[in-house]
Parts: structure tokens; C-alpha cells; sequence
């Protein structure tokens, strides 16, 4: 699913309503809270990319392994779809956290 | 760069079993493990595993990992710890980073047994220290050996929740309670029974409001839900507690084989095809990174991607592989059988295969009432020493069939089966059933013992080891106390496996209820 | 907090007890066991505080995953507790967002 196939939901989901829960951490690296996460779609971030790319729920140490069965369910209960409709985010190297000075260090292997 | 015939990420059971059997077929092979240490999770997993014989039923798991790692010995795999996949590309290149680089490999097939990450859930205070996965307290308590709180609250019934929660007891933490959201126990009947009676409490249709505290978790309070999984206000009950353990479900770690391309099933698993071959060519999935099942599974998963892959490569031939192929599926299908199997997940059944009622107590207690233990064919009064078997539900597992040398128990080819007592039969009370079975949830009880009392005989896996005189309390199927008890004996025997066979004495009516001992007065 | 004793499992081989500190304090733990397993065996909980909120986390996944455990190791930052083990003489100290702060000692 595309970014394209929710823009009509700007209208329908309304503007952003506190609620409940709001200020549970759900990404304990980078410390984004579930309102973060609803208010991101409330503005329009209807993808698990785009909410990754716009608060960096997923980008800290982990990788998004503790964060992301999370993020997806409170992007999908707000939007009001499964959340397995959402599309996953892509998966990209390095897997693990890789310090600068090791990636420097490549060599052909061993 | 390095090429290998096989490389396989993760060195838990379906990777070493993978590994192992591809080397078996004379693959050359290199497996890949981010941890210090091989095994996976093998070595943290100290219970019992269900299943048969050719499952290795009825061995712990750390046993099994000690089998499988001299099994990767004697066939020459070579395991490369300390070493993290952190790429994979669709034409089979590998990238690892160990030690202070990152280098390529390349590798004819590609085995990603990644396992699974833990799920969380979130609520107020969640990230206090004290609160942590529940397999993050078993790796503390059994192979870091260090309790990881002293009064513990587990989020989730399952049978993660169940087993951690019963290794909890036994590292010495108290279990103040299990909560889950859902309204019936997720995990295996017995192993909320093992719980039960010992006296933990279960609370259904409950979940966490909040973990209390400011440097560390101190207390907890949860909520009943109503029927729109809401909080139900003034059903708030509060624990104190160092320890909250979540056990809220296992997802597969399929980053790599997404990275490299591989196509996604609806429910986000990975695409895979017979021998857990992936969308992309010589790519396989094996274990809880192919979808979620237990270890047992995993094992023939990753032997089964093993043939697959050899026969690719030119190592096994069509007819060799088809009859190993056969061989491995029927091993897998009589493990994804009965009402816990996969295809079964999310069905409330109402009774069993042989049409006995399930038990809502047990389902929303953890045990079973003692009105209805007659409804089971293995729990039936017979003269003289016998076995009850409270094994309610059909879960795949037959030891205590093949361990009694009598031919008192009758499971049957469909493993899942309940096991029937053969009151013709005759039982020594020799107690391999009791000590076999995973569950715990065979007794052996003579009612005709002395005048006037009862032997039972338990399986117990507790410190101290009760001796013979020690008077106590008798608990019932609930933990609670039922009748003074006093201990006739407690064997220990290494075809015991280091459970103990506690045979207590108690009047002669609590025959069927006294299902636990506790030292000292009620 | 030690587990001496255990129905199930054999004493386990522990490496020598060698001395290391956190945050300059002397502490004791055994030559190989994770650097968590050895605070947590002294009653410490607190690995880190987090960068935005200040607040203080510990071991979650206990497997190298979760990240919620680091702490600064002989001045590396971002070092997970749970996974590494202890070697002698270890300088390990309580990460307050990505680094050790300057008050603690070494």
C-alpha cells in the first residue's frame, strides 16, 4: 500500500485528540511516545516509512526491534485498518548498530 | 572473499540442525552467531520438550543443545561466534560483522535461522528498570544465574509466561500472579496446572495499568477489561512487585531475509515453499525467522532446508531427498497437530478430540476442578498403585506411553490423543510416567496403601528435596492446602532426569485432590 | 541474588572473581559472566538514563537486542551490559544519554 492510497483520510481522521496512553514510551531508544506516533499520523504520515523517517521510532540502537509490532499497531488502530495492511519497513544493512570506524575497516572475508 | 557451499545465520536449533545436516551430506558449511555463546535459546530452556521419542521428547532443553553442538563437532561445521549477519543480497552474498570489520561472504545457499525477537506491550512505566521480557529473566535466572527480582508478575499465559513462570519458582523468585488480556490461559493446560498448584494466582481478562516506582519497579497494578478490551475502573489490583515479565508472544526476525528481498506472506511472515525455500532462489528460512513454533520444530525445519539445499547443490539425490524429505515432514506434522497446532491458533475449542469437555477452570484458573478429573480417560480409580494422568487437551506428546514397561498407558499413533489408563494392566509404580512426562501431569496414587490413607506420588523439581518423615501440608489442584501430609519418601533416580518423585501420605479421601506438598504446617 | 542452588541446573563454571568498578567504585563479579550479571548480583539497576527524559533503564531483552542496557566500558559508549563479559579490571560507568558524565570517575 502507498503513501497516494490514504489521502483522502486527512479529512476523515480529523484532527489529533489526546487521549489515554499518550505519553506511554513505545520506541524506548529515541523516546517516542504513542501521542508522538498518533499525532504523526494525524498529520498525515499514513506509512510505517514515512512515521520511521519523520520521528526516528526504529532508527535508534535496536533497529526497531522492541518498537516496531508497536508503532504498526498504533498507526493501524488509528487509521482504522489491520495491521497487517501496512506495508513493513524496509529492511536495510546494517542490521546492528556498526560503529564508523568498523565499516571503515571492510574487508573481503576470512 | 570466502565462499562456502552453505552459510547459515544463527546458531539456535534450526541453524545448528541445518548445519549440521547439510554437513552430514558433505556441504561445506559456516554458521554465523552474533552471541558469545552457540545454542540460541536451547541452553536457557531447562524444562522437559513435549513430543516423541523422535522428537527427543522428554529431555531438557540445555540437553539438547549439548547434543546438537556435538553433533556440529563430530560433522566439522564450523561455528563462528560472536559474529552478526548484518546484510544479506539476493545473489547469496553475506555480510558479517565480526571482531573490528565487516566482511563479504558468498555462499551457494543461504540458511537465515535468525529466531524470534520478544513482543512488548506498553503502559505507564514500562521502561522502569525491573521490567523486561520474560525470556530476558530466563536467560538471567538459567544461564547468567542471577534471580532477576524476588517478587515477580508475569504479563501473559502463553506457555512462555508458563514455563518462565514455573523456572521462576524455581530459581527461588515468588510468582505474585499472571495476568493476560484474553479471557481463557494461552499456554498448555499442564503447564498452568505446575503454576496452580503451587499456588499462583491467574488473572484473566486482566492487563497492566501501571509498574510503580521511581529508580525501579516496586509495585504493579492491573485491571480487569470488559468486553471492549477497556479498563474496567475499581477493578484495579495492586501487587507489590520488583519484577514485571512480559511474555506477550515471540515475532520472527526476518529483517535479513526481507533485506535480501524475499516476498512476504499476508501476516508478515516470510514466503516459504516446500524445504523453507524463499521467493529468492537458494535462499532459506528456518525456525521462529521462518514463523513462530516451538524448538522441537525448528530442528526439522532447519534439517529439512538442509536437504533442500543439498539436493540443489548436488550433494543429495531426487530419491534420497524425497525420502528424507517424507521422513522430516511426518516428523514436523505430528507436532502440528492438536488444538494448540498453528492452523489452530485463535479457535476457542470447546472439548477434545475423544469429545471430553475441556475444563473452563482450567482455562480460566490454571487447574482442573476435582469433579471433573473423572472425565478424563487417564484419570480413573483402579485397585492398588496406579497412574493419574491429568492431560486434558490434545497437545503432541507421548513419553509416558513409551517409558511405562508395563503397557498401562495408551496414547496411540495420533500423538496428540489423550492418554487412556489400562486399568488391566498391571503398575508397579515404578514412576517413569510421572517423572517422563512434560507436563507434570502424571500422579501415581494407591488408595489401598494403609488403612485408612492414601500414597500420591509427584513429580517435584524444588529445593530442598523433602526426606522421608518431614511432615506438611498437602495443597490441591489449586494450591490450596487440602490435609497435613507427612513424606513417605522422595526418589531421585538419573532416569528421573533430576525431577524427584515425592510420594507423600495423606488420608485416604484426599487421594485424588492433594496434588503438591509444602513443608511445615498450612 | 545469586542463584547457589538449583533443582534443575549444575553449579555453574564460573571464571575467578576479579575486581572491576562502576562508576569508580569497587565492585566484584566473576571473569566472563555478562557485565550485567555481575551488577545485578550487587543489587545495581540502573545501567543508563536516557538521553531525552533522563530516565534510568536496565536490562530488558537480556540477548544483546534491545540496546536498553548500555553503558560506557572503559570509556566506549553504547556497550550492552547483558552480552559482554567481564574481564578484570573493567572501568564501567553509568551512561547518561551517549556518555559517561564528567563528575563520575572512571
Amino acid at each position: 500500500m502507498s503513501a497516494t492510497d490514504w489521502n483522502d483520510r486527512i479529512c476523515t481522521l480529523g484532527p489529533f485528540e489526546p487521549a489515554p496512553g499518550d505519553g506511554f514510551i513505545v520506541c524506548r531508544c529515541v523516546e517516542i511516545t504513542q501521542g508522538d506516533v498518533r499525532r504523526a499520523v494525524h498529520d498525515g504520515m499514513f506509512t510505517l516509512h514515512e512515521v520511521r523517517r519523520l520521528l526516528r521510532c526504529g532508527m535508534g540502537l535496536c533497529q526497531g526491534q522492541i518498537c516496531g509490532r508497536l508503532v504498526r499497531g498504533i498507526v493501524a488502530k488509528e487509521l482504522g485498518v489491520s495491521p497487517t495492511a501496512l506495508e513493513e519497513v524496509t529492511a536495510r544493512a546494517p542490521m546492528r548498530p556498526v560503529e564508523m570506524r568498523v565499516f571503515g575497516s571492510e574487508e573481503a572475508g576470512a | 572473499m570466502s565462499h562456502y557451499d552453505m552459510i547459515v545465520v544463527g546458531a539456535g536449533p534450526a541453524g545448528l540442525s541445518a548445519a549440521v545436516q547439510a554437513a552430514s551430506h558433505g556441504l561445506r558449511v559456516a554458521v554465523f552467531d552474533e552471541n558469545a555463546r552457540p545454542g540460541g535459546q536451547l541452553f536457557k530452556q531447562i524444562h522437559k520438550f513435549f513430543g516423541s521419542k523422535e522428537h527427543m521428547a522428554k529431555t531438557r532443553g540445555f540437553n539438547i543443545g549439548t547434543a546438537l553442538l556435538q553433533e556440529a563437532r563430530d560433522t566439522g561445521v564450523t561455528v563462528v561466534l560472536d559474529a552478526v549477519a548484518v546484510g544479506l543480497y539476493p545473489n547469496r552474498e553475506v555480510v558479517v560483522r565480526a571482531g573490528g570489520a565487516v566482511r563479504h561472504y558468498k555462499a551457494d545457499a543461504v540458511v537465515v535461522a535468525a529466531g524470534a525477537s520478544e513482543n512488548t506491550v506498553a503502559f505507564e512505566g514500562w521502561t522502569l528498570p525491573g521490567v523486561m521480557g520474560a525470556g530476558a529473566a530466563q536467560t538471567m535466572m538459567n544461564i547468567n544465574r542471577v534471580r532477576p527480582g524476588k517478587r515477580v508478575l508475569m504479563l501473559g499465559s502463553g506457555n512462555v509466561g508458563l514455563v518462565v513462570g514455573f523456572q521462576l519458582l524455581q530459581a527461588g523468585c515468588e510468582l505474585v500472579a499472571v495476568a493476560d488480556a484474553a479471557p481463557r490461559i494461552g499456554g498448555y493446560g499442564v503447564h498452568a496446572a505446575k503454576l496452580a498448584r503451587c499456588g499462583v494466582p491467574f488473572y484473566l481478562s486482566h492487563t497492566i495499568l501501571r509498574a510503580e516506582g521511581t529508580g525501579r519497579v516496586t509495585g504493579v497494578v492491573i485491571s480487569e477489561l470488559d468486553a471492549q478490551w477497556r479498563p474496567k475502573s475499581g477493578s484495579e489490583k495492586h501487587f507489590d512487585a520488583d519484577t514485571i515479565c512480559l511474555a506477550v508472544g515471540l515475532s520472527p526476525m526476518n529483517q535479513l531475509l526481507r533485506m535480501a528481498g524475499c516476498a512476504v506472506r499476508e501476516n508478515g511472515d516470510v514466503l516459504c515453499y516446500p524445504f523453507g525455500e524463499t521467493s529468492v532462489s537458494g535462499i532459506y528460512a528456518a525456525g521462529d525467522a521462518a514463523g513462530i513454533e516451538e524448538a522441537s520444530s525448528a530442528m526439522i525445519g532447519g534439517r529439512l532446508a538442509a536437504i533442500g539445499a543439498a539436493h540443489r547443490l548436488g550433494y543429495l539425490d531426487a530419491q534420497t531427498l524425497a525420502a528424507e524429505q517424507a521422513r522430516l515432514e511426518g516428523m514436523l506434522q505430528s507436532l502440528r497437530q492438536g488444538m494448540f497446532a498453528p492452523q489452530n491458533r485463535g479457535k476457542a475449542a470447546q472439548s477434545t478430540d475423544e469429545g471430553c469437555p475441556l475444563s473452563s477452570s482450567l482455562l480460566g484458573q490454571g487447574y482442573l476442578r476435582d469433579d471433573e478429573i473423572a472425565n478424563y480417560p487417564g484419570c480413573k480409580q483402579a485397585k492398588g498403585v496406579h497412574p493419574v494422568i491429568e492431560c486434558t487437551q490434545n497437545i503432541p506428546c507421548n513419553p509416558c506411553q513409551d517409558v511405562c514397561p508395563k503397557g498401562c498407558i495408551r496414547v496411540g499413533a495420533n500423538i496428540v490423543a489423550l492418554p487412556v489408563v489400562d486399568k488391566t494392566a498391571t503398575c508397579t509404580g515404578c514412576g517413569l510416567c510421572v517423572a517422563a512426562c512434560p507436563g507434570q501431569a502424571v500422579f501415581l496414587v494407591d488408595e489401598d496403601a494403609e488403612p485408612g490413607f492414601a500414597l500420591v506420588t509427584l513429580p517435584y523439581e524444588f529445593l530442598p528435596i523433602p526426606k522421608a518423615g518431614d511432615k506438611g501440608t498437602a495443597l490441591g489442584r489449586g494450591g490450596q492446602p487440602v490435609c497435613p501430609a507427612e513424606v513417605v519418601r522422595c526418589k531421585s533416580a538419573s532416569a528421573y532426569d533430576r525431577t524427584s518423585l515425592l510420594t507423600i501420605r495423606v488420608p485416604k479421601e484426599m487421594g485424588m485432590r492433594a496434588r503438591f506438598w509444602k513443608g511445615g504446617a498450612a | 541474588m545469586r542463584i547457589t542452588e538449583h533443582p534443575i541446573l549444575d553449579a555453574p563454571a564460573y571464571g575467578p572473581l576479579v575486581p572491576f568498578t562502576l562508576d569508580g567504585q569497587a565492585m566484584e563479579g566473576y571473569e566472563g559472566e555478562p557485565i550485567a550479571a555481575a551488577l545485578k548480583a550487587a543489587g545495581h539497576t540502573i545501567h543508563r538514563y536516557t538521553k531525552k527524559r533522563h530516565c534510568p533503564r536496565c536490562v530488558f531483552c537480556a540477548i544483546g537486542r534491545c540496546t536498553d542496557c548500555v553503558m560506557v566500558v572503559n570509556g566506549e559508549p553504547n556497550v550492552r551490559a547483558c552480552v559482554t563479559p567481564l574481564a578484570r579490571g573493567m572501568r564501567v560507568q553509568t551512561q547518561h544519554g551517549v556518555s559517561a558524565r564528567k563528575e563520575d570517575t572512571e
